[in-house]
């Protein structure tokens, strides 16, 4: 997961736009709308978005229907100067690694089970900590003690690992439990913020002609200013309201690019209709998110971050071998009591 | 119940959880660090969370010599 976005353009399943001189003009957001619905035709148009990484292309999202199911759509990249299109994205051997990950296939009931197993993953490293004095209080920090059983070794290692990875593997662990309630905190926002505001236009009909995406982009600019545009969601997909398009704006450092601000946009004359702050769990969740990937401090921090995996993989297994070492050990412990007749209380 | 060997305890419970606590907030300043600032963030980060795999690096090499 780590590695997805290089695994994916090794396996070539990344568009690779041309390379453009930076002055070079670029068509407009109409012009790549069209295009994609070019490409699909009959199809309606759920998403464009643009990734902060990847100036030179743009991303958009159709679907039979506006409401079409997610694991419906045809997400395709366009070149933002050309309007070429330049291939899916997201089907390469990462997407089945992704819904692995996420939801072993299952939707919520198996997003439930990832974030109960995270859980547990956490009661497991604190009640390492716990143990973790009883066991090294006689010893200074790092000890090894190499002349010891095959055994004492491995607890030394595994207390070693397992104390110095402990903060990272917390922050993984719980920002991993938050992704699991990703859908449901969307929800919650969906029927308490959003609602609210576009309560104003009630009953309004979905827009009969579409706005200028180009208007839509600059209106939303203007409502937001300093802020880039992340992602537009057409009115009637799950992130707006059935008249009105939703502008997801982001900031430019690597922490406000992850807090989008929604602008509410009319679905017809594209006139700015409301903006507001997201809740603070959105926020929150929105923030986590580079916090369970590792995928914000550049190559070098992603390699770390495979190699601390390692080390956690080496913690968990190490523990499981040395409970079950123990387990063995305590039952021939009781085998020999019980075979002993002196040890045997007298009748 | 005297005073005196309360005063160890507390000097071993700093040589145990002292260094522990010292990596633990570095990685989480590392953790933080990148999201909030660019250039050095990044360039901290990579030392901060990278600690843990350098002492176990240290204590590797330090005990096949």
């Amino acid at each position: 997961m780590i590695f997805h976005h290089e695994i994916d353009k090794a396996f070539g399943y990344a568009p690779k736009p041309a390379m453009h001189q930076a002055d070079a003009q670029k068509p407009g957001i109409d012009a790549i709308g069209q295009a994609a619905l070019a490409s699909h035709p009959g199809s309606v148009l759920q998403y464009i978005s643009w990734d902060k990484d990847e100036p030179g292309t743009v991303t958009a999202f159709t679907n039979h229907a506006v409401n079409g199911a997610p694991d419906d759509a045809v997400v395709k990249a366009f070149d933002a100067y050309t309007g070429k299109p330049l291939g899916l994205v997201g089907t390469g051997p990462m997407l089945v690694v992704l819904k692995l990950h996420t939801d072993v296939y299952l939707g919520q009931p198996g997003k439930w089970f990832m974030g109960a197993m995270g859980f547990v993953f956490m009661i497991a490293i604190v009640s390492g900590v716990v143990l973790y004095w009883p066991f090294t209080r006689r010893l200074s920090f790092a000890t090894i003690r190499s002349e010891k059983t095959r055994r004492i070794v491995w607890l030394d290692w595994h207390n070693l690992l397992g104390i110095v990875t402990v903060v990272w593997a917390l922050v993984v662990g719980g920002t991993g439990v938050l992704n699991t309630l990703a859908e449901v905190m969307l929800n919650q926002w969906k029927s308490t913020e959003l609602a609210a505001m576009v309560a104003p236009y009630a009953g309004r009909p979905p827009p009969q002609h579409l706005a200028s995406l180009d208007v839509v982009v600059s209106n939303a600019m203007k409502a937001a200013p300093g802020m880039d545009v992340s992602f537009i969601a057409f009115p009637g997909t799950p992130f707006t309201s059935s008249h009105h398009f939703a502008a997801f704006m982001r900031g430019d450092t690597p922490l406000t690019s992850r807090l989008l601000k929604p602008v509410l946009l009319d679905g017809e004359t594209a006139d700015v209709a409301d903006a507001r702050e997201l809740p603070i769990y959105l926020k929150a969740l929105l923030v986590s998110q580079p916090l369970h990937f590792g995928d914000y401090g550049g190559l070098p921090l992603k390699i770390i971050w495979a190699l601390l995996d390692v080390l956690t993989i080496v913690v968990l297994g190490s523990g499981l071998y040395l409970w079950w070492v123990r387990r063995r050990k305590t039952r021939q412990t009781m085998r020999v009591s019980l075979a002993s007749p002196s040890l045997q209380p007298t009748p | 119940m005297s005073d005196a060997p309360r005063h160890p305890r507390h000097g071993n419970w700093i040589a145990v959880f002292g260094l522990p606590i010292v990596i633990g907030v570095l990685s989480l300043a590392g953790l933080l660090s990148a999201l909030l600032f660019n250039e050095l963030g990044r360039i901290f980060s990579w030392f901060a969370v990278g600690l843990p795999l350098a002492i176990t690096a240290w204590v590797y090499v330090r005990r096949n010599r």
